[in-house]
């Protein structure tokens, strides 16, 4: 155990590497940066961001646990589909659900105009469809390891079918819901891209505007903390939300798969409420981009190009993905089994630079690497690094689920019979543990493939990913040639969102 | 399921391997090497093609790193005297102003001499021109309406048509320029004029040509070489530029341009890089292909604008901008105009 908190240790200090930049940069901050920030208007993008965090917690709150609870415990027809079909927004970048909102009812827009896209609707909007998926995923797969007989002996003592959601299945989805709440919390208050298309003035616009029109490192890190309060925040809000209550239930005790709820006359209504949301989430998007890549002006890249680019995207985010599994574990393992004030704060900590947008962590990681290490300067190593400091959080929530399903009395009944414990660990601990760490690890995966900022600056020259060309090529505004490679990164996404959702359908029996 | 993570985690290793041995065939990433290393806050599309002439004429080669220009000037900041970066391309004086702030640049080439003063500092010089215009909508507006000077927009007659990117860095520029050149009191009274006006406030160029096309507004205050692009990705775009009168504050000419990095171990190619944007070659491809007025004299500028000299912006130097932002940015928070 000492070597696990000695690791843990480590991986959350790497975490706190851009805070630590930050306090560097704001303990040179004279009295105008220092205007700057307590400036009411300050006040004011303190409110707007968290008015945007609500709407979009809330938002994709509903719509994740109600697609969840859809699609695993309602006949809704095609519900298989919907599994996956549900989760596949997750790997399309928010600013091109933005771009193909506008494209879509924006001024002038496909489908008409709607006056209100620009503002806090659209950028809500946007940002519920871009992080609703994290609750969808990690409540879907909470509801199918829990344990059918949970529910039926509820049904059997006599509650209603509300009841049962209410008192036994809510309950038992609280870590997950509470688990995707902060990731897309996070996300909403880490976001520039969305909020800058749909103009709606937030922290990290002004984050921005500090950086790209003032040059100013000291106010922009100042205002960097305030995001960094209001992560702080976020995250005392979770563990109040998370209870008291555990549930450890480690394989199902019925081994068979829960009885669904008939939705009767819902379920015309309920297939459409299915059908609306992976629209606006999924098909719009797509369809944009395929109308942009038909556009005369579309410039089709060779066939080596692009692969060159989805090889450099999957390396970067593979790598990146088992790192962030492998470095959020012994966090995870000391914070649930020596749940100590300490260990808390230490599991928190991995949080801290999530909602900071991507040019702070990258800034961050210049300075410290090009003062510490400058021999990984501008590798890809430095570059992976840089990716798990960003996304760590993700994995986090991966592997927070994985523990709840490791009930310790089972590997101190292992010990007991004499196993040693590297045996425990290899039979018990990580067979048990292996589906939420995928979880986590494909959610580091996912983001990375989209991520930006710490790729253009971090990345060896010429390691040009999907990313950064729809980024050149929105730079120009030509739209068509970004979107075969932004169809790309979604074709390359799918098959992993389709791994996670259908290939842990097993039960534990199949697991091995 | 742990056959699997194993196998995740052997496909992930072999990756690792592979993508590590695949860089070292491009000659490393640090910079230091043989290469010239350029960060070009400057889209690769507008100059990759341009690079690679240099690479061929010169025989020099360059590794680029591509990004936002405000972005690589607070990396190189960041960086300082351990920057890999030989050349700095950026995209606007603000951002080259930023890092010879910090003391980061060598003392421009001799070549910048070829450039007017008014284009260039003694750290910077600008490589090419990018004037303020006003981009129009064909539909709704005709040319014969447009009064010659920006001050003439502040009129009823505008209400509700007017849309343009107070967060971008040209607009913000223009602003300054006309601090400078009518004062504080003049400029207020004008950017207040607008917000009376309710413009629409976008957040950069291309949002502005676009919501012009798209009906949401009627004009917009913008660069000039936006709509060749634009036109280029959109046939039949239905928006036009109408350049201001000479020495009005909103036909301020910008530049994009370089600066070799002090810390260069490189200086003689990094000088060569320069030489060869201001060459006749390399101005010639602004004129061209991106659509920008080349700054030195005898190359013909770009289709469908007015001469350079024509355009001749009020007379300030570029270089005086970079201090006047701070307040600018204060002046437009104070009108109520960003945030």
């Amino acid at each position: 155990m000492r070597l696990v908190a000695a690791a843990a240790v480590l991986v959350a200090s790497a975490a706190l590497l851009p805070l630590v930049y930050l306090l560097v940069r704001a303990a040179g901050a004279d009295e105008s940066s220092w205007d700057v920030v307590l400036d009411g208007r300050t006040l004011e993008l303190v409110g707007r961001t968290a008015l945007l965090v609500a709407v979009v917690t809330a938002g994709s709150t509903v719509v994740g646990v109600g697609m969840a609870w859809l699609v695993e415990r309602t006949d809704l027809p095609a519900r298989r589909v919907f599994a996956v079909a549900a989760a596949l927004p997750l790997v399309i970048p928010s600013y091109v659900t933005a771009l193909a909102l506008l494209a879509a009812v924006g001024p002038g827009g496909l489908l008409g105009s709607a006056g209100w896209v620009f503002g806090l609707p659209g950028a809500g909007l946007a940002l519920v469809l871009a992080t609703y998926p994290y609750v969808f995923l990690l409540c879907s797969a909470a509801l199918r390891r829990m344990d059918p007989a949970l529910e039926e002996a509820a049904r059997t003592l006599g509650r209603t079918r509300a009841q049962v959601f209410r008192q036994v299945t809510l309950p038992v989805l609280r870590p997950s819901i509470a688990g995707g709440a902060v990731l897309a919390a996070l996300y909403a208050l880490s976001d520039f891209g969305v909020v800058s298309l749909m103009r709606y003035d937030a922290l990290t616009r002004a984050v921005f505007q500090q950086y790209r029109s003032l040059f100013d490192r000291t106010p922009a890190a100042l205002l960097g903390l305030v995001l960094v309060t209001l992560t702080a925040l976020v995250l005392l809000l979770e563990a109040r939300s998370r209870g008291k209550g555990r549930v450890r239930r480690s394989a199902a005790g019925a081994d068979r798969p829960a009885q669904l709820a008939p939705l009767g006359r819902w379920r015309l209504p309920a297939l459409a409420v299915a059908l609306a949301v992976v629209a606006v989430a999924l098909v719009v998007p797509v369809g944009v981009l395929v109308s942009w890549s038909l556009r005369d002006s579309a410039v089709l890249p060779e066939a080596g190009e692009l692969l060159g680019w989805a090889w450099h995207s999957v390396v970067g985010s593979g790598l990146a993905a088992v790192v962030a599994m492998v470095a959020a574990l012994p966090v995870a393992v000391l914070a649930s089994r020596r749940p100590r004030r300490a260990t808390a704060l230490l599991e928190r900590a991995t949080y801290a630079s999530n909602a900071l947008p991507g040019i702070v962590i990258a800034l961050s990681l210049v300075f410290f690497a090009t003062r510490v290490l400058p021999a990984v300067y501008q590798t890809l190593a430095l570059l992976v690094f840089a990716y798990v400091v960003r996304f760590l959080p993700q994995a986090m929530a991966g592997a927070h689920s994985a523990l709840t399903r490791v009930d310790p009395d089972l590997e101190r009944a292992a010990r007991g019979l004499g196993a040693s414990p590297a045996r425990v660990l290899a039979k018990v601990t990580a067979p048990l543990m292996a589906p939420g760490l995928l979880a986590g690890a494909t959610l580091v995966f996912l983001s990375t493939m989209k991520e930006l900022p710490v790729t253009l600056l971090l990345r060896p020259i010429g390691f040009d990913t999907l990313a950064t060309e729809v980024w050149t090529a929105t730079g120009v505004s030509s739209y068509g040639t970004a979107a075969v490679p932004a169809l790309t990164l979604i074709a390359l996404s799918a098959p992993v969102v389709w791994f996670l959702q259908v290939r842990p359908r097993g039960t534990l029996a199949e697991d091995r | 399921m742990k056959r699997s993570l194993i196998a995740i985690l052997a496909v992930a290793a072999v990756a690792g391997l592979a993508a590590g041995c695949g860089d070292d065939d491009s000659g490393g990433s640090g910079g230091s090497g043989d290469a010239l290393t350029i960060y070009s806050g400057r889209n690769e599309k507008l100059v990759g093609d341009l690079i690679k002439q240099f690479e061929k004429a010169t025989g020099i080669d360059a590794e680029v790193r591509y990004g936002e220009s405000a972005e690589l000037a607070a990396t190189i900041a960041e960086e300082g005297e351990r920057s890999p970066a030989d050349v700095f391309f950026a995209q606007d004086a603000g951002a080259l102003g930023a890092v010879a702030d910090a003391n980061l640049l060598a003392p421009a080439p001799p070549s910048s001499e070829r450039v007017d003063a008014r284009f260039r500092t003694g750290e910077w010089v600008g490589t090419s021109g990018r004037a303020r215009v006003v981009a129009y909508s064909t539909e709704r507006v005709k040319a014969s309406e447009l009064p010659d000077s920006i001050l003439d927009f502040c009129n009823d007659a505008w209400k509700g048509r007017i849309g343009f990117p107070p967060p971008n860095a040209s607009f913000q520029a223009f602003v300054s320029a006309m601090r400078l050149t009518l004062g504080d009191g003049r400029t207020r009274e004008w950017l207040k004029c607008m917000k009376r006006l309710e413009p629409t406030l976008l957040e950069n160029n291309i949002q502005t040509e676009e919501a012009i096309a798209a009906g949401e507004i009627d004009v917009g205050f913008v660069n000039h070489y936006y709509l060749p692009e634009l036109k280029a990705e959109k046939p039949g775009f239905p928006v036009a530029n109408h350049f201001l009168e000479a020495g009005d504050p909103g036909s301020l000419v910008n530049v994009a341009g370089a600066g070799v990095l002090k810390s260069s171990d490189q200086q003689e190619d990094a000088v060569r890089f320069v030489d060869f944007l201001l060459s006749e070659q390399g101005q010639r491809y602004f004129s061209t292909k991106t659509f920008e007025y080349p700054l030195v004299d005898g190359i013909a500028p770009p289709q469908e604008t007015k001469p350079l000299d024509q355009v001749q912006g009020p007379e300030i130097e570029l270089g005086a901008l970079g201090d006047k932002l701070a307040s600018t940015l204060s002046l437009l928070q104070d009108v109520g105009l960003t945030s």
